[in-house]
């Protein structure tokens, strides 16, 4: 009988089981249908198409593959050619020429021209576009368009890192014709190596190689991105050889690629930092020495191998490596106990103080684990922080009005210290009312490095900058992070950049 | 019938106060469509360009304006257009049910069919060892968080087996019957799962007390077998509290299962509510709720008019 009733029960259990089985076998085989498509994955997907608005990490991802700017920056943050072949800074610095590349194209076949780039930068310029990036070109007084392939840009000032912010796709050249009709957002009309064939947004794209494209034929004849909004499940359909490459944010599922044998994780330092933003227009933070006592207790390298596994590298304010100072010489690098104790008692507040301190929950997705480490050392020095996390946006609402004591942030890097830091930390910028914080010597600095040419003059000034703003403490630089990006071994021609652009993604093959 | 319509006149009135609190919820969360676009980056806007954006998303009057124009779009069928997609809502919401209909149906389908059988065999093995085995898998399965089975079932086919089905791209039913099937079944038991559960445990208290009434003892004494006994007589009058709980369980999953959704990255209605809410795009936010609420209570007047058909002593709008 019992015989009887196990036979029964593995038969019937048996065959949904095998049928399951079957429906999975058949449909999940990790085939690729056309060799020259390159299945991509990412997370988060792309908020817009207009290259002059959007902001988002994915979003600048997406449109860098299709838009171009005049120029762009290579693995080693050097300007490089890309709808521009040359320029010229004249020799008082307020007159900036590009020659074009006569072979540009847009994907509509007509030729990028000189009418193109001054449309395009008058867009910008225009505050009803509400483009982010108006704030770096404020300089621009004028453009003068002598031929089509030639562009004069005449500044108010010497501005040398505008040419770094032109490398930015927030400063892509559009077609006029499609500004004039007001369409670029709507339609994806660049002159960048592959054209969108389509966009079903938070699920997929599809993208396929633009033949006209001026730098030449690209690697793949296209790239479908899903998104697949869990990280652990695009590791999984990595493994099961659903998708040849993908960006990944999550350290923690970064370090289980190398686990499979068949996949390759590349990683990059990135420009971007993690930092604990402190509000010196908020008492105790006003004082000087409190400051100074929360970055002599926190120990950074604690921070870093904890939240992140050790995925990084301690830094100063500036991350470009050519420009930046190493870490040991700065500020209270070393972690110093009771020197916080004894700056803390000297500013009057020897038994601690509370505050809090809001992060972004998943954003990034180590935000939580460092203000917990965090919280832990400031309670050595009497400091006691309740941590307070929140949705990104309502995130984004606090810490653009500066309502918050602490803030957990991972924030962009540029290129150039000047387009990095002048929103916050000179008088005029954008951001003080986030940055809270006004020095006079910060201000001067930052005015010298952007008129200097020379640049290992501009190294020094940058060099001064870097060691004053650790010293005045007005937040605490913590790491900087690696970008990300997963793929089979037999994708070949990938390079990872600081960045974290995916451009070099128009010359990538894939083995047989 | 006269109980169906007056039903049906209630309908506008719950949902005129959905979309009241919903379109007030959703405004009173700070950060806008702007700082949802720009991030961080939105500070670096003037107040022109900050302007000129609110007016590009429509969040430039006060509520009660905007509120007045979405309620004389939606008397004209028109929710609005998604900032984010850039057409209608209701197309966007229609293209995205029908996977979140099948999903709901496959978890319900599997619930029943391995709740009920279970919530029969455990009572009328009451308190065997068989019985206890029953109790302990549905306490199981109703302590287990989908996320922990969703993640589980991936890593344990894709690390273990190598297989995986199709993720990225969803296939319709009408498309390939079997890709979205394999693209569905997985979901479908890590929701049914749970739902499994609660359905046992329905089931097999409401069998007990059903056997133990007097009817059946009278069917017994009549010389029905044990089988007739269960399934013709008792069951029936079982089913009445599982009918209740699948229509709240299917009404909920109506709604989107939004982690299962995100973990197996199916663009059902669920995924589709939280990418607005996180976008702020309030006119989808608006109008899925809405679709949410509307599927709700047809899913309850549904279940109310089942309990007539299983029931006939039940006389619906009877006081």
């Amino acid at each position: 009988m019992v015989q009887h009733l196990t036979r029964k029960l593995l038969s019937g259990m048996a065959l949904p089981g095998i049928a399951l089985a079957v429906m999975l076998g058949t449909a999940a085989v990790p085939i690729q249908a056309n060799a020259a498509t390159l299945h991509m994955a990412w997370s988060q997907d792309a908020t817009g198409l207009d290259p002059h608005k959007q902001t988002a990490f994915s979003s600048l991802r997406l449109l860098e593959l299709i838009y171009e700017p005049l120029v762009r920056v290579d693995a080693n943050l050097r300007i490089v050619p890309a709808i521009a072949d040359s320029w010229q800074f004249s020799a008082d610095g307020k007159e900036l020429t590009f020659k074009l590349n006569p072979k540009a194209k847009f994907q509509n076949g007509a030729a990028v021209t000189s009418a193109d780039v001054k449309a395009s930068f008058e867009r910008i310029l225009d505050e009803k576009t509400g483009a982010a990036a108006r704030a770096n070109f404020l300089s621009i007084a004028s453009i003068d368009t002598p031929d089509p392939a030639t562009v004069v840009f005449h500044l108010s000032q010497p501005d040398v890192p505008i040419l770094t912010a032109m490398s930015d796709v927030n400063a892509a050249i559009v077609p006029a014709g499609e500004i004039a009709a007001g369409s670029v957002g709507t339609k994806a009309i660049g002159s960048g190596p592959f054209k969108l064939d389509k966009w079903d947004p938070n699920a997929k794209e599809v993208l396929s190689a633009n033949k006209d494209w001026a730098g030449g034929a690209t690697g793949v004849d296209g790239i479908e991105i899903s998104v697949l909004p869990d990280e652990t499940a695009i590791l999984a359909a990595m493994r099961t050889k659903q998708i040849d490459f993908a960006l990944l944010n999550d350290p923690l599922v970064a370090t289980l690629v190398p686990k499979d044998a068949s996949l390759q994780l590349n990683r990059v330092p990135v420009l971007a930092y993690h930092v604990l933003q402190l509000n010196p227009s908020r008492k105790p933070m006003t004082e000087l020495k409190v400051r100074q006592a929360i970055s002599c207790a926190i120990d950074r390298q604690d921070v870093l191998d904890t939240a992140s596994l050790g995925e990084g590298k301690v830094t100063g304010p500036l991350t470009i490596p050519s420009l930046a100072t190493d870490p040991s010489q700065l500020f209270c690098y070393k972690r110093d106990v009771e020197k916080a104790k004894q700056l803390m008692s000297e500013a009057g507040y020897a038994d601690g103080f509370s505050a809090t301190v809001i992060g972004a929950t998943g954003e990034p997705p180590t935000a939580a684990a460092e203000a917990q480490v965090i919280q832990s050392q400031l309670a050595e020095i009497g400091v006691k922080l309740d941590i307070k996390m929140m949705e990104l946006n309502v995130y984004v609402d606090a810490w653009l009005k500066g309502d918050f004591d602490m803030a957990i942030a991972l924030n962009g890097g540029r290129a150039d210290p000047y387009t990095m830091y002048n929103r916050y930390w000179t008088k005029a910028g954008n951001l003080q009312k986030v940055a809270n914080y006004i020095d006079d010597t910060l201000d001067s600095q930052m005015q010298q490095g952007r008129a200097e040419t020379d640049p290992a003059k501009r190294k020094a000034i940058f060099a001064e900058f870097e060691k004053h703003l650790a010293e005045v403490s007005p937040w605490i630089w913590l790491y900087t992070s690696y970008s990300y990006t997963a793929q089979q071994k037999n994708i070949a021609g990938f390079v990872p950049t600081p960045t974290g652009t995916l451009f070099s993604l128009s010359k990538v093959t894939i083995q047989q | 019938m006269t109980y169906l319509l007056r039903r049906l006149a209630v309908f506008p009135l719950v949902l005129i106060g959905v979309s009241i609190v919903v379109f007030v919820a959703i405004r009173m969360v700070p950060g806008d469509a702007i700082t949802a676009m720009l991030g961080t980056e939105a500070g670096l806007l003037t107040p022109a360009q900050r302007e000129a954006l609110a007016a590009y998303f429509g969040i430039d009057q006060p509520w009660f304006v905007q509120y007045g124009r979405w309620l004389l779009g939606l008397l004209h069928g028109n929710l609005g257009i998604s900032s984010t997609y850039g057409k209608p809502v209701l197309d966007v919401i229609i293209e995205r049910f029908p996977l979140t209909l099948e999903l709901a149906l496959l978890s319900m389908i599997i619930a029943l069919a391995v709740g009920v059988p279970a919530g029969v065999f455990a009572a009328t093995h009451n308190e065997k060892l068989s019985d206890l085995g029953v109790r302990v898998a549905a306490m199981i399965g109703q302590s287990t968080p989908n996320f922990v089975l969703a993640l589980l079932i991936i890593y344990t086919l894709s690390a273990g087996f190598g297989v995986l089905p199709a993720m990225g791209e969803f296939s319709p039913l009408w498309q390939d019957p079997l890709r979205n099937l394999s693209q569905l079944i997985l979901p479908a038991i890590t929701l049914g799962f749970a739902f499994a559960a609660s359905v046992t445990r329905v089931s097999r208290s409401a069998m007990l007390d059903v056997l133990s009434d007097d009817y059946v003892r009278t069917a017994r004494s009549k010389g029905v077998s044990a089988r007739g006994v269960i399934w013709r007589h008792a069951l029936p009058n079982a089913l009445i509290p599982v009918v209740t709980l699948s229509g709240i369980e299917f009404g909920y999953l109506l709604g989107g299962a939004v982690i299962v959704e995100q973990i197996y990255a199916l663009p059902g209605l669920g995924r589709l509510v939280l990418d607005a809410i996180l976008q702020r795009d309030y006119a989808l936010v608006q109008g899925c709720v809405l679709f949410i609420a509307f599927n709700f209570m047809i899913v309850n007047l549904l279940v109310d008019l089942a309990y007539v058909a299983l029931d006939p002593r039940i006389r619906l709008g009877e006081q």
